[in-house]
């Protein structure tokens, strides 16, 4: 515990002498983000999904346990299952769990992130800033990038690529 | 006490073979009501099926107002899909997927038309729709209905819907809805030529396009 508190710390530190801002691939002691994505939204449409990758380098699993955005007036973690050609979307309150040395990748097809009560529509080319909060890792910011309503992956050659 | 013993076994006798008669007629009743049960079903089934076609009819607004129904899209194929704007994964993934599957047939992909049916008439409105269909780059007849008119073009292309909270635990707020995700290929006489299922790949969706086309 005392070794991986020391290490988290030490993370911090680094991260905070390497970058004061790194807009795509943003870390916090172990926990980094990359490919955070949006779609571009309709203008009546008050909703959207977000997706993103979350890396865990630490030697502690670690939990995602909400995210906030000052673009919405809500954010939900959600699960998107196919059940015989049925597709079913649910709210997972518990979070999502970000094992020790592996990345969770939320994508089309599986997990998002669901903005609820958007203030504007998002709009192509837009930086959505999102604050996930983790377990131990505590608050981490990430930008969401506004992509083309057809998009159903993040776009290449976009990111710095860390 | 011979006379009595007599008695009894004439008497078990007669309700055996009275019990026999019983079963044979109830039997003989079972047998007569099942079938006519069975041909009865086979009547009623058979015209209704004929009555019923897979798809239509039916009828739906379209996001400019005007009216969609079956006998509209006739003499084109059709694409038809079921979703609702704030579905934040199957829905825009199929609809740009349809968009770039059309891309990808060329100048053939003109020659169907994709029809986009929100199920979520309380928050989509006819022009939400439209705005939402017109983002993928790639014209989508774009068109919902009334409470009524959904049930029937659900009940003609056998869709699943099922509105539900987000939050069980308040049963009143925001709502997602469960619905079948397939997408209904249509040929030009509005018959159902195939369904193109939210896993299948790529190469076998160009195919059951083609096929619908071609």
């Amino acid at each position: 515990m005392k070794s991986n508190s020391a290490f988290a710390l030490a993370g911090i530190g680094l991260a905070m002498l390497a970058t004061p801002i790194l807009a795509q691939n943003v870390a916090a002691g172990p926990i980094s983000t990359s490919k955070a994505w949006t779609r571009e939204t309709a203008p009546n449409q008050s909703v959207g999904g977000g997706f993103l990758t979350i890396r865990n380098a630490g030697k502690t699993d670690d939990r995602l346990l909400t995210a906030s955005t000052p673009m919405a007036a809500e954010v939900q973690i959600h699960s998107m299952s196919m059940d015989k050609g049925v597709m079913k979307m649910r709210q997972v309150k518990e979070g999502i769990a970000i094992p020790a040395g592996k990345s969770v990748e939320l994508k089309p097809g599986g997990l998002h992130i669901m903005f609820i009560g958007l203030k504007k529509p998002f709009k192509l080319g837009d930086k959505i800033p999102v604050t996930l909060k983790f377990q131990r890792a505590g608050a981490v910011k990430v930008n969401f990038d506004v992509q083309s309503i057809s998009s159903t992956s993040a776009m290449e050659g976009h990111h710095g690529g860390h | 006490m011979a006379d009595t013993d007599q008695d009894i076994a004439s008497n078990i006798a007669a309700v055996r073979k009275l019990l026999w008669l019983v079963a044979g007629v109830a039997a003989l009743l079972g047998a007569i009501l099942f079938l006519g049960l069975e041909k009865k079903g086979v009547e009623e089934q058979a015209p209704a099926t004929a009555a019923l076609p897979f798809g239509g009819p039916f009828e739906l607004t379209r996001s400019d107002g005007s009216v969609l129904t079956d006998k509209s899209l006739a003499g084109r194929p059709y694409a038809i899909f079921f979703g609702f704007t704030r579905c934040p994964d199957v829905c825009p993934t199929t609809l740009a997927r349809l968009a770039l599957l059309r891309k990808k047939l060329g100048a053939d992909g003109d020659k169907f038309d994709i029809v986009f049916v929100s199920i979520d008439p309380e928050r989509d409105r006819p022009q939400d729709i439209g705005a939402y269909a017109e983002m993928f780059g790639t014209p989508i007849i774009a068109a919902t209905g009334t409470d009524a008119q959904l049930a029937q073009i659900r009940k003609g292309f056998g869709v699943y819907v099922k509105k539900l909270p987000l939050d069980p635990a308040k049963p009143d707020g925001d709502y997602t809805i469960d619905h079948t995700a397939g997408i209904f290929l249509m040929d030009a006489r509005g018959r159902l030529s195939s369904i193109i299922d939210h896993h299948e790949a790529e190469e076998t969706a160009l195919d059951k396009l083609r096929m619908l086309i071609g």
